[in-house]
């Protein structure tokens, strides 16, 4: 009897030490921990996505490790994007040719969503690729943890538009990205709607026509409303993103990080200012939803605001309509509409091949190739100059010229909106708020007030 | 203390090994499978426990313990804040508008999903030409990805240009708001689950009406009882204990939803009024949109905490309904003050007596 119970508790301590042993090896990697903890509870689409993108970093990062870092040593750097940076293997072995000891690997996650969920669970920890890509509406968080970047050499600064560099630098002034694409804004429209409507069709004259401040681009709208009885632009959610993006510190006070969203009143004249509006130039249709998309094609809304990378998006919906053009032109001055950059992780095992790579890639002579394989607008100063970029024309949108449409607009970008910690958070709850009025679930003051208190609760 | 008590054992042992003769070989074989006997069974029943510890346990409990925290995701550090997190979520309201939306479209889509599992099951126990096509057929929603059915619907509840919506302007009849209206977007939500789980449900319940012996109806025939008679009198009593697992099932389902609410508009963050918001995805928006880890720990703790309130409740209502031996014995052990382990060891020395 004696005896069971002795074996039993031997088996049992066993069990528990090989179960101490697996525990230890999970916890080393805290992050995933938490991650996998929550997603436990409830979301297992997610957990799912997250897993095999980290299993295929994890994989060529040790493959990276294995060499040592010495110049004349062979090593494999790794360079982690998302949807399509237009990094095609040609491109890379440009990269080999010039530094025969350096393979480089390239990971493509599906979409970004993947790839945020995966930098952000090893950044600071192992297993991100030696150069990693980010998005901007990232670096509100990238900013918090720059300091587990390496910096990129002064001497380059000059090399992208000040305000994609102002976008990456942290608080210490250190710049942690290398600027890829930028999405300056035009606008985007239809010209057989236009011409129904009495409008100018031409994009020079409709230049000229929404020349000036987003009180003349409503104006317009409401001549355009009166004619046809149609809405003018597709939502007051994305209109507002446009006229927010030009205010330099709309939520957040750039020197103490301290929320003053609700206090601010270019906050509440935007605000009322596109609601006004929005009663009745808006086509309510929330950006990215399948109506939106359904609009492009049937005329749902004649006007849009327009990054570069739009243009793939309105083609692709509106494969039948030949009206839709591109007027060189934005109310208010510049915008720009996302964008990325490159970074490289300090922790990494090859951290100044990897910075070399980085630079190299953001070269504008790459960033041009990477234009032509993939229509990403490049943001380095030479680049918007070079003659192949400002030949390109969109065949969809009537021949357009947007390579000298989009680098004017680049040029014309001034501000570089501060976005704090909790940009996205004040962000989100502002563009439910319009969404509330849009939809008719509340009135624009009760929607208002819903989001003061949603903000104030934020912290 | 512990020493003193434990040498003279030892000593015991090591005098007690050389002292089995001879025949060493059947000693250790049988010593071996006697081993076996006794740790074969926990051996392989452990890989699934060890494989829990790991993914399951260890999470569940490292989840505790960031909830009290303030978690910093990327450094890996955090700290010790008490039940703030806590308090923080519970006084939101916007979890509280979750927790109506959960068990809103929890009922909108167990109640009716259930009910109509019985009718499609009645219909296909009967004597119908190609059965098995029949029956294949109502599982193949099962089948489908709940994202891909997410999509599909997602596409006919549009607002504008939806199926549902263009149908009901063709007819005159003015357009519903799926994604304004909050009870409106229940509805279409819990109309993607129903889709989803009618068909797996049916299947069991039709499995356990094939197990009720067909002599009841033919004495109930013989009774003269009707068809629908027979539907109440004997074919319901005797889905019940099928019926209870159905329904503790999809109530843990119901309570977790995520996948269609989450699918149901372009941004996944349950609405602009949190119209579609429920508790998981609440969760979601609060790990993984503001990476407030902390927060979300909590929220999953709430939410877990929930769940086990339903679950005894779903005990209880199932002890009062199912009587049968078996249960009766669990009740009276229940009854009983011993402790549980303690009741367990008996039984588990009766088995092993049975075995010898």
């Amino acid at each position: 009897m004696n005896s069971h119970v002795l074996r039993r508790t031997f088996a049992i301590a066993a069990i528990a030490a090989v179960a101490v042993v697996a525990g230890c090896g999970t916890s080393t990697d805290t992050g995933e921990a938490a991650n996998n903890s929550a997603a436990d509870s409830g979301s297992s689409s997610s957990a799912e996505a997250g897993d095999s993108s980290s299993s295929a970093e994890s994989s060529s990062a040790e493959a990276s490790s294995e060499a040592p870092a010495d110049s004349g040593e062979k090593i494999t750097l790794t360079v982690a994007t998302f949807n399509d940076f237009g990094y095609t293997d040609d491109l890379l072995a440009g990269f080999t040719a010039a530094h025969p000891n350096i393979t480089v690997v390239h990971n493509k996650a599906a979409t970004s969503n993947d790839a945020r969920a995966n930098y952000f669970q090893k950044l600071g920890k192992k297993g991100l690729a030696d150069v990693e890509a980010i998005e901007i509406d990232w670096l509100p968080e990238v900013m918090q943890y720059s300091d587990l970047l390496a910096e990129v050499p002064a001497d380059l600064k000059s090399r992208w538009l000040d305000w994609k560099v102002q976008d990456a630098t942290d608080k210490d002034g250190r710049l942690i990205g290398y600027g890829t694409d930028v999405g300056p804004e035009a606008i985007c429209y239809r010209s057989d709607l236009f011409a129904a409507a009495g409008l100018p069709t031409d994009r020079a004259d409709v230049a000229k026509l929404l020349d000036g401040d987003w009180a003349n681009y409503f104006s317009v709208g409401q001549k355009y409303v009166d004619a046809t009885g149609k809405a003018w632009f597709d939502s007051a959610g994305g209109t507002y993103q446009g006229m927010i993006n030009q205010v330099a510190a709309a939520y957040e006070d750039p020197s103490s990080g301290a929320i003053v969203a609700t206090d601010n009143a270019d906050v509440k004249k935007i605000y009322d200012q596109i609601l006004a509006a929005s009663a009745k130039q808006s086509a309510h249709l929330g950006q990215w939803s399948d109506d939106w998309s359904a609009g492009m094609q049937n005329g749902a809304y004649a006007t849009m605001l327009c990054p570069a990378w739009m243009q793939g998006v309105i083609s692709g919906n509106a494969k039948d309509v030949t009206g839709w053009d591109i007027a060189n032109v934005f109310p208010g001055g510049g915008g720009n509409w996302g964008g990325s950059y490159l970074t490289v992780p300090a922790n990494g095992a090859h951290v100044e091949a990897a910075q070399e790579l980085a630079s190299w890639l953001t070269d504008p002579a790459q960033q041009i190739k990477a234009f032509a394989n993939a229509g990403t607008f490049p943001s380095q100063v030479d680049a918007l100059k070079d003659a192949t970029l400002l030949d390109a024309t969109n065949e969809f949108f009537n021949n357009a010229p947007v390579g000298q449409i989009f680098s004017d607009r680049a040029a014309a970008v001034t501000v570089s909106p501060f976005k704090g910690e909790h940009y996205f958070q004040v962000n989100d709850a502002m563009q439910q708020a319009l969404t509330r009025v849009e939809d008719g679930t509340q009135s624009a003051d009760e929607s208002w007030n819903q989001w003061v208190s949603e903000v104030k609760a934020i912290g | 203390m512990s020493d003193t008590t434990l040498t003279p054992r030892r000593d015991a042992v090591s005098a007690a090994r050389p002292a089995p003769p001879p025949p060493r070989r059947i000693g250790f074989a049988n010593r071996v499978s006697r081993l076996d006997h006794k740790v074969a069974p926990y051996l392989y029943v452990s890989p699934f426990f060890l494989l829990f510890l790991v993914v399951g346990l260890f999470p569940i409990a490292y989840t505790a313990v960031i909830s009290f925290m303030d978690w910093d995701m990327v450094r890996g550090t955090g700290t010790f804040i008490g039940f703030d997190q806590y308090a923080y979520v519970l006084a939101q309201p916007k979890f509280w508008i979750a927790l109506r939306n959960t068990f809103s479209i929890f009922l909108l889509s167990s109640v009716p999903q259930i009910i109509i599992a019985i009718v499609i099951a009645a219909m296909l126990s009967q004597n119908l030409r190609a059965k098995t096509f029949w029956r294949m057929g109502v599982l193949v929603p099962y089948v489908i990805a709940p994202v891909a059915v997410a999509l599909i619907f997602s596409n006919m509840f549009g607002d504008k240009y939806g199926l549902i919506n263009t149908t009901l302007a063709d007819l005159g009849i003015p357009a519903i708001p799926w994604h304004s209206d909050a009870f409106a977007s229940h509805i279409a939500i819990a109309t993607m689950v129903n889709f989803r789980w009618t068909g797996y449900n049916t299947l069991i319940l039709l499995a356990a009406m094939q197990a009720i012996p067909g002599e009841y109806y033919e004495a109930a025939t013989v009774d003269g009882a009707g068809r629908i008679r027979q539907f109440f009198s004997i074919t319901l009593p005797g889905l019940k204990p099928t019926l209870i697992f159905v329904i503790v099932t999809s109530t843990i389902g119901g309570l977790q939803i995520f996948d269609e609410p989450r699918m149901y508009d372009q941004f996944g963050t349950g609405g602009a009024n949190s119209q579609w918001l429920t508790i998981s995805l609440y969760l979601y928006n609060i790990g993984w949109g503001e990476w407030n880890f902390g927060r979300a720990a909590a929220l999953a703790w709430i939410l877990f905490l929930i769940i086990l309130a339903i679950g005894v409740i779903n005990l209880l209502v199932t002890r009062s309904l199912v009587r049968d031996g078996t249960t009766a014995k669990a009740r009276e052990r229940r009854r009983s003050t011993l402790p549980p382990a303690a009741a367990a060891t008996p039984v588990a020395r009766q088995t092993q007596e049975k075995r010898r």
